[in-house]
């Protein structure tokens, strides 16, 4: 028997203890042991998935009700800790390459992944702030890593001012929310408002939005995305690569976890908030990227948009919507990690490259490559039948079931401006003169961007899986 | 007169007021922004606090403790970054942090 009650936070338990002893290990043997660190964080990251597959489906929670583990929780923390030992493998060779290898990096990935599985099993206002602050923190220093870069320095800042900003916004909701239901815990909020022992007053109102714009933040909605597109061109790409995928699927896991559960009774109050947010974060995404030459800054409002779509499924409040929102998050996770595997094989002689018209004629010089960008671009602008047209098929769908018609037809009108932007790439790709060609891919990039591609290319063969367990992870908020 | 929960709510969203407005009217020094930050925290806690006595919970404080306690590795951490851009920058007037825009 290992004492119960600490056991369903075995896999961050594990993660933590792990994240001591590379550190350990890093101390002792030096800079040297960056590779081996490297590797023992995917392997601890692997562990620690298998771990969470390893425990019981059903729902419990624990540690004094502040954690709660359920399919849910489980869906998201595979896709978080598979984004995450993805972007840790990315990172190697372009360290290596670029002098900045240190056995920090993967140790402050691991710390950040910890404070993601936090979030995601957080059941109580207190643990959902460890969860981001324990992310955030470790996201901060990771964004300024590169110390003697003023892009990636400037970028650490202004990171960390916005990201501050919105734990104190976060935190004065958390603070209303509990001053107004007399409780932190989820369970105990969703009780007293479905039994209509809490009144939703005023001043519970104002703390849902403050702590809708604490968490809009860490998802880069708008009007909160300030941030987002200077810190993904600043910070080396491969962290760009982390900071799109697994905080963004730990963002929206805590985001669905509070307004499914303590809220999901007083959908009313809500949901115009966040279709006014969806809106505005597809059609900011949609436009902004328009006139974009960095390939970076224009996959951050790429995020930006695809954030909005997942909102779209938030919006419609229903365990439909949130299954849509769970298979959207997992396509487009796979989709990002693919087309940044490719960014960072965009390496000509002199160094890294990030200028879209340096890709001009990768048709020729590189087909492997552009064909698989192109595809890439093609599912993310939502082209049936690859992958990413499932993802929007989906929260459109429970949108439209949730009599949310506007939204559904405004969310289809900026994903066509947005085809706009993905097909400007594949277009500089095949039609423009080609320039010098890019030196050769590392090979586990190759078997990165191969393995995104073809999921994303055959996804329409058998989505079965995926489906069926995102409707199960989403059934277990809704009874 | 006495003093109820109202005034410590009002005198909390004061302090969080002045603490947003300080990061965003502010464009000398990013020292003051991190003060700022460290006001709206502390409006929270009064709020916490406030709230923990009113309601008859211990909650709200432990609450605030953990605050105060993420508070000081935010610091360390925000110090920290801002050190490493002054030593790129040799600046840390807020009007200088303008290398990427668009």
């Amino acid at each position: 028997m290992v004492l119960p009650e600490i056991s369903i936070a075995l896999p961050e338990i594990f993660l933590a203890v792990a994240a001591m002893a590379l550190l350990m290990i890093g101390v002792f043997r030096g800079n040297g042991s960056t590779g081996l660190v490297s590797w023992l964080a995917v392997l601890s990251i692997g562990v620690a998935a298998v771990l969470v597959l390893m425990g019981s489906g059903e729902a419990k929670s624990g540690l004094s009700d502040l954690y709660r583990v359920d399919a849910f929780s489980n869906f998201m923390k595979l896709l978080a800790l598979g984004a995450s030992a993805l972007a840790v493998i990315m990172s190697m060779d372009f360290n290596k390459r670029e002098k900045m290898a240190r056995f920090e990096f993967p140790i402050l990935m691991l710390i950040a992944v910890l404070g993601m599985m936090v979030m995601i099993s957080a059941y109580d206002l207190m643990s959902m702030y460890l969860g981001i602050e324990l992310m955030s923190l470790s996201l901060y220093v990771t964004a300024a890593f590169r110390r003697d870069s003023l892009r990636a320095t400037e970028a650490g800042l202004k990171y960390f001012v916005l990201g501050a900003l919105s734990s104190g916004m976060l935190l004065y909701g958390a603070s209303l929310v509990y001053g107004f239901t007399g409780s932190t815990n989820f369970g105990v909020i969703a009780d007293g408002l479905s039994s209509g022992r809490i009144e939703t007053g005023l001043g519970l109102l104002v703390g849902i939005v403050f702590l809708i714009a604490g968490l809009a933040f860490k998802v880069s909605a708008v009007p909160f995305h300030m941030w987002t597109p200077d810190v993904y061109e600043g910070v080396p790409t491969p962290v760009t690569a982390f900071f799109a995928a697994a905080p963004k699927v730990a963002g929206m896991a805590l985001f669905i976890r509070t307004f499914a559960m303590p809220f999901g009774d007083v959908v009313a109050q809500w949901q115009q908030i966040i279709v006014f947010i969806s809106i505005l974060t597809m059609a900011l995404g949609a436009f902004a990227a328009i006139n974009q030459k960095n390939i970076k800054r224009l996959m951050a409002y790429s995020s930006i948009g695809h954030i909005g779509y997942a909102l779209v499924g938030l919006a419609a409040g229903t365990e439909e919507g949130v299954r849509g929102i769970l298979i959207y998050m997992t396509l487009y996770v796979i989709m990002n990690i693919g087309t940044f595997a490719i960014i960072l094989s965009m390496r000509a002689k002199e160094g890294m490259v990030e200028d879209i018209n340096e890709l001009a004629g990768l048709g020729k010089t590189k087909p492997y490559m552009a064909a698989l960008l192109a595809m890439f671009m093609f599912s993310l602008a939502g082209i049936p039948p690859l992958a990413g047209f499932f993802g929007k098929f989906y929260v459109f769908l429970a949108a439209i079931d949730a009599g949310l018609y506007p939204l559904a037809i405004i969310g289809l009108v900026t994903s066509a401006v947005g085809a706009f932007y993905y097909l400007r790439i594949v277009k500089v790709m095949y039609f423009d003169e080609p320039k010098e060609g890019f030196v050769p891919m590392q090979r586990s990039m190759g078997v990165i961007m191969g393995v995104c591609g073809v999921i994303t290319l055959l996804f329409f063969v058998y989505p079965a899986p995926l489906l069926s367990s995102a409707a199960h992870a989403a059934s277990a908020l809704f009874n | 007169m006495e003093i109820g929960l109202a005034h410590y709510l009002i005198l909390s969203a004061i302090l969080l007021t002045l603490g947003v407005f300080g990061i965003f009217l502010n464009r000398k020094n990013v020292i003051v922004i991190l003060m700022s930050i460290e006001l709206i925290l502390l409006s929270v806690n009064i709020n916490l606090v406030a709230f923990s006595t009113f309601l008859n919970d211990m909650v709200g404080q432990v609450f605030t403790l953990f605050i105060l306690t993420v508070a000081a590795g935010e610091a360390a951490i925000g110090l920290a970054i801002l050190v490493v851009y002054f030593r790129n920058r040799g600046s840390i007037a807020v009007e200088d942090i303008h290398h990427m825009k668009g």
